[in-house]
C-alpha cells in the first residue's frame, strides 16, 4: 500500500513540476518582452514607417514590417488553404478505399512538415530565379505558402478524420455525389478550418528563414506584389543587431507587436470556432 | 411467397482485406414488406445491407462479385450511376447522424441535390415528411434550429424523414434503434410497420423481439452465409435449420 501511495505522489509532483516549468517559461518570455518592450513602445512604432536614421536611433516605426508580415502570412494562408482543402478532401473522400495511396500522401506531408523553413526559403528562391521574380512580396508569399501547406493539409486531414464516416455515408445514401458529401463534411469541420488557419498564420507570421531571401526588406510599405516587403521577425533581427540601445529596445517593442498580432488572430479564430460549432454532433 | 422480389441478390460474394465476408448469397427480398436480417455480431449482416446501396464501395480493399438486382437492374453494372441507385434507398444508421445544418435543411437536403429549388415545393415536402415521421408537431416552430438540438430519438426520426424526402422505394435500417430509448424505439418500429404500405423495408437487427414485432420475413445469416429465409413466425418458431434453432432458442425459451 505504501509503495502505491509513494508512486502516486511521485508522479503527481513530477506532473506539477513539469507544468510549472512550462507555464513559468511562458510567463517569463511574455514578461521579458513586455518589460523590455513597453518603455520603447509608442504610437510612432505602429503608425510610422522607418524614417531616415531609424536604425541609429532616430524617429520612425515598424509599420512597414507589420503590414508586410500581415500581407505575407495572410496571403500565404489564403493561398495555402486553396491548395490544402482539395488535397485533404481528396485523401479522405476519393481515395480512402485505397489505404496505400492515401497513406503514401500522408507520409509525404509528414516529411514536408518536418523540413526546416530555411529549405523552403531556398526552394522558394530557386522558383523565383527560375521565373525571374526579384525578392518581393510575391516571393515571400510563395515561400511561406510552401511552408504552411503541410501544416494546413495535416491539420485539415486530422480534423476530417474525426468526422464519423456515417455522416459521409448519410449524405451519400441520399444520392449525393462525393463532392456534395465533401461539402457537408466541410460544413461540419468549419471550426477545424479556423484552427488550421490559426496554426498556419501563426507559423507564417513568425518565420524568418523562409522570407530571408525571398521577401527582401524595405522601409516602405509594399504597394504591389513585385515590391520587396519587410517582415516583423526580420525587423526584430536587424534592430537587435544594432549597437544603439534605443534601437535594441525597439526590437523588443517590435516583438511585443508581433506577439499582440498573434494574440489578436488567436482570439479572433477562437471566436469564429465557437460561432461555427453550433451544428457539431 | 406470392410477392414479386424487389431486391434480388444472385451469386453474391464479398471479400474485405482478403477475408471472405459474404459467401455465395442468393436471396429475393419481397416487395412492400419488412424483411429483417438477423444473426450474431460479425456474421455479415451489415455488409449485406450496405451492398444494397453500394456504400460497400467505399470500404478499404473490398472485392465484390455477383449481382444485386433492384427492379431488375443490376446495381453493380459498371454503367449504372451510383447516385441514381442510392436515391432509390433511404438508409437509417445505428445512431442518427443529422447533417450539420438546420432541421429544415436536413430534410430539404436530398430534394435540393436532386434539383428541386422551388421554395414552396420544398416547404411542402419538408412538412409532408416531418408529418410522416410524426415530428412535425414537435419541431414546426423551430425548423431553422440546428438539428443537433433535437433529442436522439427525434434526430433518428429526422434522419428517416430526410431519407423519405428523396422519395426512395426501399428503406434500409442498420440496427436503427440500438442507440434509442424504449419509447423512441417503439415510435420507430411503428413507423416501419406503417411505411411498409409504400416501401420495401430491410432491417438489420440484434433484437429478435423487434424482428418478430415488425417484420414479415426473416433472413438468418451465419458466418457470411444465409442459413434460412422465410416468414417471420416460421423462422422464429419453427426453424428448419439446426443453426437457426440454436440462435433463436434464447428468444423462445
Amino acid at each position: 500500500m505504501i509503495k502505491r501511495k509513494i508512486e502516486e505522489l511521485f508522479f503527481k509532483v513530477l506532473m506539477i513540476l513539469a507544468t510549472i516549468i512550462v507555464t513559468g517559461s511562458f510567463f517569463l518570455i511574455v514578461g521579458t518582452i513586455f518589460s523590455k518592450g513597453v518603455p520603447y513602445m509608442n504610437l510612432d512604432m505602429i503608425t510610422k514607417i522607418p524614417g531616415g536614421g531609424f536604425y541609429i536611433g532616430k524617429e520612425g516605426g515598424v509599420l512597414n514590417a507589420i503590414i508586410g508580415s500581415l500581407y505575407i502570412a495572410g496571403g500565404a494562408t489564403i493561398l495555402g488553404l486553396i491548395i490544402s482543402i482539395p488535397v485533404a478532401i481528396y485523401i479522405n473522400m476519393y481515395i480512402d478505399g485505397k489505404k496505400f495511396k492515401s497513406n503514401l500522401i500522408r507520409l509525404a506531408f509528414d516529411v514536408l512538415f518536418g523540413i526546416p523553413s530555411i529549405v523552403y526559403g531556398a526552394f522558394g528562391f530557386l522558383i523565383m530565379v527560375y521565373f525571374g521574380i526579384r525578392a518581393s512580396l510575391l516571393g515571400g508569399i510563395i515561400a511561406v505558402t510552401l511552408l504552411v501547406i503541410p501544416i494546413l493539409v495535416r491539420t485539415l486531414d486530422e480534423v476530417i478524420r474525426t468526422v464519423p464516416g456515417e455522416l459521409r455515408d448519410a449524405a451519400l445514401s441520399l444520392g449525393a455525389t462525393r463532392w456534395e458529401a465533401a461539402k457537408v463534411i466541410l460544413r461540419q469541420i468549419r471550426p477545424g478550418i479556423f484552427t488550421a488557419i490559426l496554426l498556419s498564420f501563426g507559423r507564417g507570421i513568425g518565420d524568418v528563414a523562409s522570407v530571408l531571401f525571398t521577401a527582401g526588406f524595405s522601409d516602405n510599405i509594399p504597394t504591389s506584389l513585385h515590391e520587396p516587403a519587410a517582415t516583423l521577425p526580420l525587423a526584430i533581427f536587424f534592430q537587435l543587431g544594432s549597437p544603439v540601445e534605443e534601437v535594441q529596445g525597439r526590437a523588443y517593442a517590435s516583438a511585443l507587436i508581433l506577439t499582440i498580432v498573434v494574440l489578436i488572430i488567436t482570439v479572433l479564430a477562437e471566436l469564429l470556432i465557437k460561432k461555427f460549432s453550433k451544428h457539431k454532433i | 411467397m406470392t410477392n414479386t422480389p424487389h431486391i434480388s441478390v444472385q451469386d453474391f460474394n464479398v471479400y474485405i482485406e482478403n477475408q471472405h465476408i459474404l459467401k455465395n448469397i442468393n436471396i429475393n427480398i419481397p416487395n412492400k414488406s419488412v424483411t429483417s436480417i438477423i444473426g450474431p455480431s460479425g456474421c455479415g449482416k451489415t455488409t449485406l445491407l450496405k451492398s444494397f446501396n453500394r456504400l460497400l464501395d467505399n470500404t478499404a480493399n473490398v472485392k465484390i462479385d455477383g449481382k444485386v438486382l433492384v427492379d431488375g437492374e443490376n446495381i453493380y453494372d459498371p454503367n449504372v450511376e451510383v447516385t441514381h441507385i442510392r436515391k432509390k434507398m433511404g438508409l437509417l444508421s445505428q445512431r442518427p447522424y443529422p447533417l450539420p445544418m438546420s432541421i429544415y435543411d436536413n430534410v430539404a437536403y436530398g430534394p435540393r441535390i436532386h434539383g428541386i429549388r422551388n421554395k414552396s415545393e420544398l416547404d411542402e415536402l419538408v412538412e409532408l415528411q416531418l408529418k410522416a415521421t410524426g415530428l412535425w408537431n414537435e419541431v414546426k416552430d423551430r425548423l431553422n434550429a440546428s438539428a443537433t438540438r433535437l433529442s436522439i430519438g427525434q434526430q433518428q426520426r429526422l434522419c428517416l424523414a430526410r431519407g423519405l424526402a428523396v422519395e426512395p422505394e426501399i428503406i434500409l435500417g442498420d440496427e436503427s434503434t440500438s442507440a434509442l430509448d424504449p419509447v423512441s424505439t417503439h415510435i420507430i418500429e411503428d413507423l416501419f410497420i406503417n411505411l411498409k404500405q409504400k416501401y420495401t423495408i430491410v432491417l438489420v437487427t440484434h433484437i429478435l423481439r423487434q424482428a418478430r414485432r415488425v417484420s414479415d420475413y426473416i433472413i438468418f445469416v451465419y458466418m457470411g452465409k444465409i442459413i434460412e429465409f422465410g416468414p417471420t413466425e416460421e423462422v422464429l418458431l419453427n426453424p428448419k435449420e439446426e443453426l437457426t434453432r440454436e440462435y433463436v432458442k434464447g428468444f423462445i425459451s
